[in-house]
């Protein structure tokens, strides 16, 4: 019981809700360096909360960083200078787009090349598909030829591939 | 009492889904149809008992018994009676009720309306539902109990947490949880057809209908989730690639690929391999979700009040039930007969590429969310995993796969004529085209790629339609004839344009919402005013009103646009019992887009009270969410076509549209 109600108490203390960075408070006169500044928020990680940017946390420590980032935004620094800065500070976990780097590799390239080797891999069974129908044989031949000539016995219907019908379409 | 009789009827709920098991494994091995009768009753009353055990939490919140220790840390008396009922999922042990009532409940619905199922196939589903039973049941029974007493009850609750408390989050678990479920009936289905051997057209068609409905739960699921969070959490975002949202996302994605590569197996006979592998991979994306909800190993703004033990069980459930399905998979699949031949360009290969693509677009979801855990695991690095990743991997491969989307129904089974589809696609194409350069050219976008996305759900939307225009010969028949052939489109045809046209929908809005939406943010003092987009906002009045279980201070705001004037009315609620502030955003609709504003904290300039007021303008918000409803009734829509279409199970086929149960009831 009390250990449920600490992590509700918990729970909501994390819930760092808002939409914070927009605040008059703390904008930038410029409005140019204000822009660049509030979509570097959204690849910032608020270290406190679950999964928030610091451009949507009211926590204290969001607010911390978004002053950090304005302060050297406005100081005319480069996105990625202010990155590095946070990360040297926070580590790679302040970033919500991981590096391209070598530990990061499989996370990257796993998606496309899902797409790649599941392609090739079609490919390569699609080609493998007539050849599995082995072509007649010469007895098979012949009785064809002459299933061919003789007279038809009874008309026999069509069977299955109904959907080969009248309309391709259904 | 009443929660003591819960607590038995669980147990009862426990042995009898072992009975069901037992029971259908005997009658498959001797043949014997009073065993099997045995054996569907026992899922029935599986599904009766849990539903006993259900209510009587039920009962237990809606009087407020705080001798049940569930009910003391998530309910309160002041609570509306809407969250007292919402409060028996609102937690993690009742929350494992609701997922052993879907669960059962399924099952009984495959004992009960599966009447036209061969006997021996039929015997192994229940065998297998009964399994799982037997491990949520177990599992919530033993471990996640929501019964449990207290020796001294409080006198007062610890409450729902107040961002939960809302209608949309009340009724979104039992849609959620019952397309999580659903995916067990599938599941079971697909280890009955590998122990059996056999994989055909009609098993793919008795999967199919199950398949629909679990799809077309999750989709309302995810959606009423996603709505919920656009208007509770306070700025209007309402997908974060938070680790729970991609949870549910996970089965949704490997359902849709299901629903398609099942079409290819009933109507074809080929892929039957893929299509069980994509069964039994569902639910256990779906228990997956479970797994990472409930044991805290992610942190996410969703995730229940965890327990680590509670995480290793169901890891152990998760181990136990997908491990044995993926190994019998290993050992039987390579014995299935292998389908018809098709070239690459028919309709099988586009339903291939579609099922390519959403695969991958999974395993990018699912790596997105456990690399992090991984790489911490093996390297001790913390890092993170959020939209921006998701933007530049799962976004351009979804993008592959919708371009694809229209062409699909238009193509021929077997042997696809590409001439043939341009014909009959120019049309749409040249349109959407023109919906991107206008785009360009009289919308100044603020994101270089809005005017592609435009472009994209036009094409989908214009595709979807062109379909049905070929269909019914629209432009080369007479007018007669065309209405003809309207009436008689099947309505799994009908089904299918309509999903279609819903994701073209969700791209529209998603696209135009995120590009074009406008911010503005100030104080105001009482009689001043703030511009979003063409509307003119002024604060004339701030009240105390009273609500039943919160004090909250209600903005009057005046908003005037060219076309006339309205009166919002923004909220921010104070919940005593948790001491937590929450805002109730006042939404306004025009059409598809919403005016979103929110009431902020109040705040003194000058001695003179100002109140911070967040305004924002979300044009075509509305179809972020109409869209995937859309193709949620394609769903239904088509589930609905199986009784028209199947003469000789026409019966059993119309009670396996009506027979899934609700177990939100």
């Amino acid at each position: 019981m009390t250990r449920l109600k600490a992590a509700i108490v918990a729970l909501a203390a994390v819930l760092c809700l808002g939409a914070a960075a927009a605040d008059p408070v703390e904008r930038l006169s410029d409005p140019a360096k204000e822009a660049q500044a509030r979509s570097l928020f959204r690849q910032i990680r608020c270290l406190v909360c679950q999964n928030e940017s610091i451009d949507d946390s009211e926590a204290p420590l969001a607010g911390d960083l978004r002053r950090i980032v304005r302060e050297q935004i406005a100081a005319g620094r480069s996105e990625s200078e202010v990155k590095a800065f946070l990360t040297d500070r926070y580590g790679e976990f302040v970033l919500f787009r991981p590096r391209f780097s070598l530990g990061n590799a499989v996370l990257w390239l796993t998606p496309f090349a899902i797409v790649g080797v599941g392609g090739i891999a079609m490919v390569l069974f699609r080609r493998r598909g007539p050849e599995t129908e082995t072509p007649l044989s010469d007895v098979e031949e012949e009785q064809l030829r002459r299933l061919a000539q003789s007279p038809a016995p009874a008309l026999v219907p069509p069977q299955g591939d109904r959907s080969n019908g009248a309309d391709p379409l259904i | 009492m009443i929660a003591e009789l819960g607590a038995f009827a669980l147990m009862l709920a426990l042995a009898l889904s072992g009975l069901q098991t037992v029971l259908s494994v005997l009658a498959r091995i001797r043949h014997s149809a009073p065993l099997r009768g045995a054996g569907e009753g026992a899922a029935a009353g599986a599904f009766l008992a849990v539903a006993v055990a259900f209510a009587a939490l039920m009962y237990a919140f809606v009087t407020s018994d705080f001798s049940v220790a569930n009910v003391a840390a998530n309910s309160h008396t002041d609570k509306p009676l809407l969250y007292k009922v919402a409060g028996v999922w609102g937690s993690h042990e009742g929350s494992m009720l609701l997922w052993c009532l879907a669960l059962t409940g399924f099952g009984a619905a495959v004992a009960l309306a599966g009447r036209n199922l061969p006997a021996g196939l039929k015997a192994l589903v229940l065998a297998t539902q009964g399994t799982l039973g037997l491990l949520f049941i177990g599992y919530t029974a033993l471990a996640s109990n929501p019964f449990m007493r207290l020796a001294d009850p409080p006198v007062e609750g610890a409450s729902l947490n107040p961002i939960l408390q809302d209608p949309f989050l009340a009724i979104h678990p039992p849609f959620l949880y019952s397309g999580y479920v659903g995916f067990s009936v599938v599941f079971s289905f697909a280890v009955a057809a590998l122990i059996e051997g056999r994989v055909d057209a009609a098993w793919a068609r008795w999967v199919r209908p199950w398949t629909l409905a679990a799809w077309s739960f999750l989709t309302v699921g995810i959606t009423l989730g996603s709505f919920w969070a656009y208007y509770e959490l306070g700025w209007g975002g309402w997908w974060f690639w938070d680790p729970v949202e991609n949870a549910s996302f996970m089965p949704w994605l490997i359902g849709t690929a299901l629903l398609h590569s099942a079409v290819v197996t009933e109507k074809r006979g080929a892929l039957a391999g893929w299509t069980v592998f994509l069964a039994l991979a569902a639910f256990t994306f779906s228990m997956l979700g479970a797994f990472l909800v409930r044991s805290g190993v992610l942190t996410s703004v969703h995730a229940f009040a965890v327990d680590p033990t509670r995480g290793v069980l169901l890891l152990i459930i998760l181990g136990l039930a997908s491990g044995s399905a993926f190994a019998l998979f290993a050992w039987r699949a390579p014995k299935l007969a292998p389908g018809g031949l098709f070239a690459p360009v028919s309709r099988e290969g586009a339903l291939v590429l579609n099922n390519l693509f959403l695969a991958a677009a999974t395993a990018t979801v699912a790596l997105g969310t456990l690399y992090p855990l991984i790489r911490q695991a093996l390297t001790g690095e913390a890092i993170s995993v959020g939209g921006p990743y998701f933007a530049l991997t799962f976004a351009p491969l979804m993008c592959a796969c919708l371009v694809l989307v229209p062409a699909g129904p238009l193509l021929a089974w077997k042997r696809g004529d590409l001439v043939g589809l341009a014909e009959r696609l120019w049309a749409a194409a040249l349109a959407s085209l023109a919906v991107g350069i206008g785009a360009w050219l009289f919308i100044k976008p603020e994101r270089m790629l809005a005017p592609l996305g435009l472009m994209l759900g036009g094409w989908l939307i214009l595709g979807a339609l062109s379909e049905v225009a070929a269909r019914v010969r629209l432009g080369s028949a007479p007018l007669a004839e065309v209405g003809r052939r309207l009436k008689g489109l099947p309505r799994g045809s009908w089904g299918t344009t309509l999903a279609h046209m819903g994701l073209g929908v969700f791209v529209l809005g998603a696209c135009f919402e995120t590009a074009w939406k406008s911010e503005s943010v100030q104080t105001l003092a009482l009689g001043q005013s703030l511009k979003v987009a063409a509307f003119t906002l002024t604060l004339h009045d701030i009240r105390s009103v009273p609500g039943p279980n919160y004090e909250a201070e209600r903005g009057f705001i005046s908003v005037r646009w060219p076309g006339g004037v309205s009166e919002i009315t923004p909220e921010r609620r104070f919940y005593p019992a948790q001491r937590q502030t929450t805002s109730q955003v006042a939404i306004e609709p025009h059409g598809a887009s919403d005016l979103y504003v929110v009431l902020g904290e109040r705040r003194e300039v000058a001695g003179k009270p100002v109140w911070l007021v967040r305004a924002y303008w979300n044009p075509w918000a509305r179809m972020i969410f109409g869209g995937p409803l859309l193709m949620a009734l394609g769903g239904l829509i088509s589930l609905s076509d199986r009784r028209l279409r199947l003469a000789a199970g026409a019966r059993a086929e119309r009670s396996v549209g009506t027979a899934v149960p609700e177990p939100a009831e």
